[in-house]
């Protein structure tokens, strides 16, 4: 059974059709990126998948391990293991890092059926987790994501995904906003966390993020469409000739 | 659905149940007739058993309160209050004189329960655990006096404190064991003229806590006074004094629950605190007076005069509430910074859901030279809920090198409600540094969302977002309040807000 699929999407926002008829379907252990030009539909894509408020699907389906994902609410979505690190991840101020985290662990354990962390237990995982990523222990003490630099947000989804353990990773634009050395980093970690169970959904711009994420498979968006799908070459086709001529095959 | 609009109809749901501490207890109590007049008073000092000089000084109070009227400027919206239409005292029978916890009627003792106010001193030990590396257990130990209706049930711990020279006990023994020191102090930071609550309060208040903390002392225990209105058609009014000799320190906690009713019932308080020289007063209040239902029928008015002398030089006063109840909040915690180099501080957090209004804030009178003054204001209202902050911040003509900060923080939570700053700042001598703050924020999707994809609830996302937002304030309450008030807090977000 696939892990994600995405059959015939169709979504709305406020009267207006972004998605028509989407098509979409990622394994266990798979890369895909997906790439297009502005507005081709890619993050209300992503947003749809998570169960973002304000998108409406008027058409379609979307499975996670033959369930209806639809149906969930997004807090359950991401306990059954669906993850979104944000484009721009938001600031919590107050709310120390190390609260959240544990907040947010226990909260899927919790709906998952799972016993919660106890305090001993959850410092040392999450001790473990951020020193193989190389984050420092200062950063958990700060409020989340308040005046961290983009490169620190982005460790920070990075640190969240190792810790949650999600089997389906949807990266949304993670290369914005970071230069080319937060980008390796951020890249690394993503990398570090490939593996046979997790599927990692890459979504992007430029090829450039590719050069450290390789993909399996690449999509082409379109006005709402997946117009092309290939291998990793198909990345570097685009950034030759650009996006224009898909824009009449959509 | 977006996550706001679901917030916003969770809170149109809310049931009058969610309120925790709506229970009554019933027991017999002893009233003054219904009615205000000078037989009232007579009534209640004779009930008291006071000396003349104390019922003179609420005849003259009450014969001021004929003359004033009811103050209109604050933005709340009630109907006129019938003030013949109360009952100004009533006790719990049988009434006779109490010398040690076991004679207290079981019932009282249950509500006291029922509220996690353990009046047992052994309760309280047992209760609460030291600190890791802290050995004395005894500075864990919280006293407690205990107010139902309108007279003191219990004082506990009363005899340790006296080892220590501290006076704890309620105001209306104070006023027979102490009279020297009552009446060298009561009325001499709100007087009897203050304002047409603070006057009614002088002529018919009942109970209340006394402390005086002699120089030097610094209060082995922190001190409590839990307030419970029981009774129908009643008013509470209740009067504190609170004072610090040079050099002493004393932590002292309120908290006030009711019963929930259909009918407004009124709370008119004074507190009155003073700090000599070298003197610190920290008074933290978590008000849960019963709000009203969601549509607005029944709450506790809460018109309250709260005011700190920083009477000596190097003094400091610090004022901390977390206001979650009553259908009407009017009040505004204050420090009169008289001596040189004293300080005064107000953390605030207010909450407001359903029907309330909410109208309160500080004032901070600079007149002793280099004085300083701080004050965090949160202010979350939703529902139908109206919130204002209001503050005034002056400088006197002789406050040279008088400095203020202030910073007025608002969230809303959901459309209906509203959030208004309302500072004045007068400052009469150019040496005089204020600055003010403010902020108002709507709770935004965004952050509920991303809290939500990480596997929270809506309820929770909501707790997390509003308890990182008064966190500032929160760290001001000594510690075992700020996890009840955060508990506090999150429970009206349950229940109320999310």
């Amino acid at each position: 059974m696939a892990l994600l699929e995405v059959k015939d999407l169709q979504v709305r926002v406020e009267e207006r059709e972004i998605l028509h008829g989407l098509n979409l379907t990622v394994n266990e252990g798979e890369i895909h990126a997906i790439m297009g030009p502005n507005g081709s539909g890619k993050s209300t894509l992503s947003h749809v998948i998570a169960g973002k408020p304000g998108y409406e699907v008027t058409g379609g389906q979307i499975l996670f391990r033959g369930e209806d994902l639809l149906e969930m609410s997004p807090d359950m979505r991401a306990a059954k293991g669906v993850f979104l690190a944000f484009q721009y991840p938001v600031e919590i101020p107050g709310v120390a890092t190390m609260t959240f985290l544990r907040t947010a662990l226990n909260a899927q354990r919790k709906a998952r059926g799972e016993s919660e962390y106890s305090t001993p237990d959850f410092l040392k995982k999450v001790r473990e987790v951020s020193k193989s990523l190389n984050i420092p222990q200062d950063m958990l003490k700060r409020g989340v994501n308040v005046g961290f630099s983009g490169g620190e947000k982005k460790r920070n989804e990075v640190l969240q995904m190792a810790l949650f353990e999600p089997s389906l990773c949807i990266l949304d634009e993670m290369d914005s906003g970071l230069d080319i050395d937060a980008l390796r980093v951020a890249a690394d970690g993503v990398n570090a966390l490939h593996s046979p169970k997790r599927a990692m959904v890459v979504i992007t711009h430029y090829q450039r993020l590719l050069n450290y994420i390789v993909p399996d498979i690449v999509h082409v968006m379109s006005k709402g469409r997946v117009v092309k799908s290939g291998g990793k070459e198909l990345a570097l086709e685009l950034e030759a000739t650009g996006y224009a001529q898909f824009e009449d095959a959509a | 659905m977006p996550a706001v609009q679901e917030t916003v109809d969770r809170v149109k749901r809310i049931d009058v149940d969610q309120y925790r501490y709506g229970f009554e207890t019933l027991i017999e109590s002893d009233k003054a007739p219904k009615g205000l007049s000078e037989q009232t008073v007579k009534f209640i000092s004779e009930k008291k058993n006071e000396p003349a000089w104390m019922l003179q000084w609420r005849l003259e109070a009450y014969r001021r309160w004929l003359t004033m009227t009811e103050p209109t400027w604050a933005r709340v919206d009630y109907p006129k209050i019938d003030f013949q239409d109360l009952y100004y005292y009533s006790a719990p029978k049988p009434k006779k004189t109490i010398s040690s916890l076991d004679e207290i009627d079981p019932e009282i003792l249950k509500t006291y329960e029922k509220l996690g106010i353990p009046l047992r001193e052994v309760a309280m030990l047992e209760g609460v655990e030291p600190k890791p590396g802290e050995d004395d257990p005894n500075r864990r130990k919280i006293a407690v006096d205990a107010v139902f209706d309108s007279v003191s049930v219990a004082t506990t711990f009363k005899a340790e404190l006296k080892k220590a020279g501290v006076i704890f006990m309620p105001i209306s023994e104070a006023i027979r064991e102490h009279p020297e020191l009552v009446q060298k102090y009561l009325g001499s930071v709100v007087p009897t003229s203050d304002n047409y609550y603070a006057t009614l309060n002088s002529a018919v208040f009942s109970d209340g806590s006394f402390v005086y903390v002699p120089p030097g002392v610094r209060c082995p225990m922190e001190l409590s006074t839990y307030f419970r209105i029981n009774e129908r058609n009643t008013g509470q009014f209740e009067r504190t004094l609170i004072i610090a000799d040079k050099g002493s320190y004393v932590s002292y906690l309120e908290g006030c629950t009711a019963p929930q009713r259909d009918e407004n019932q009124l709370h008119a308080a004074v507190v009155e605190l003073v700090a000599h020289d070298d003197a610190e007063i920290k008074y933290s209040t978590v008000q849960n007076w019963y709000p009203g239902n969601s549509e607005g029928k029944g709450g506790i008015y809460n018109f309250v005069t709260k005011r700190g002398d920083c009477r000596g030089n190097n003094s400091k006063i610090s004022w901390t509430q977390v206001e979650t109840g009553s259908a009407i909040t009017w009040k505004y915690p204050s420090c009169i910074l008289r001596g040189d180099n004293s300080r005064g501080e107000f953390y605030s957090i207010a909450i407001s859901n359903g029907y309330q209004q909410v109208d309160s804030g500080t004032k901070m009178i600079h007149l002793g030279k280099n004085t300083t003054s701080r004050i965090i204001s949160k202010g979350i209202a939703a529902g139908k809920s109206q919130n204002t902050y209001r503050g005034l911040v002056t400088a006197h003509r002789k406050a040279t090198g008088a400095r203020n900060f202030t910073a007025c923080d608002s969230l809303l939570i959901g459309d209906k409600c509203g959030a208004h700053t309302v500072p004045y700042i007068e400052a009469k001598n150019s040496s005089a540094t204020f600055e003010h703050e403010a902020t108002t924020s709507k709770i935004s999707e965004d952050v509920l969302f991303y809290c939500i994809q990480r596997g929270l609830s809506q309820e929770e996302a909501v707790g997390l977002v509003v308890n990182g937002f008064v966190k500032d304030v929160l760290q001001q309450l000594p510690m075992e309040f700020a996890v009840e008030a955060q508990k506090l807090i999150s429970i009206s977000l349950e229940g109320s807000v999310g």
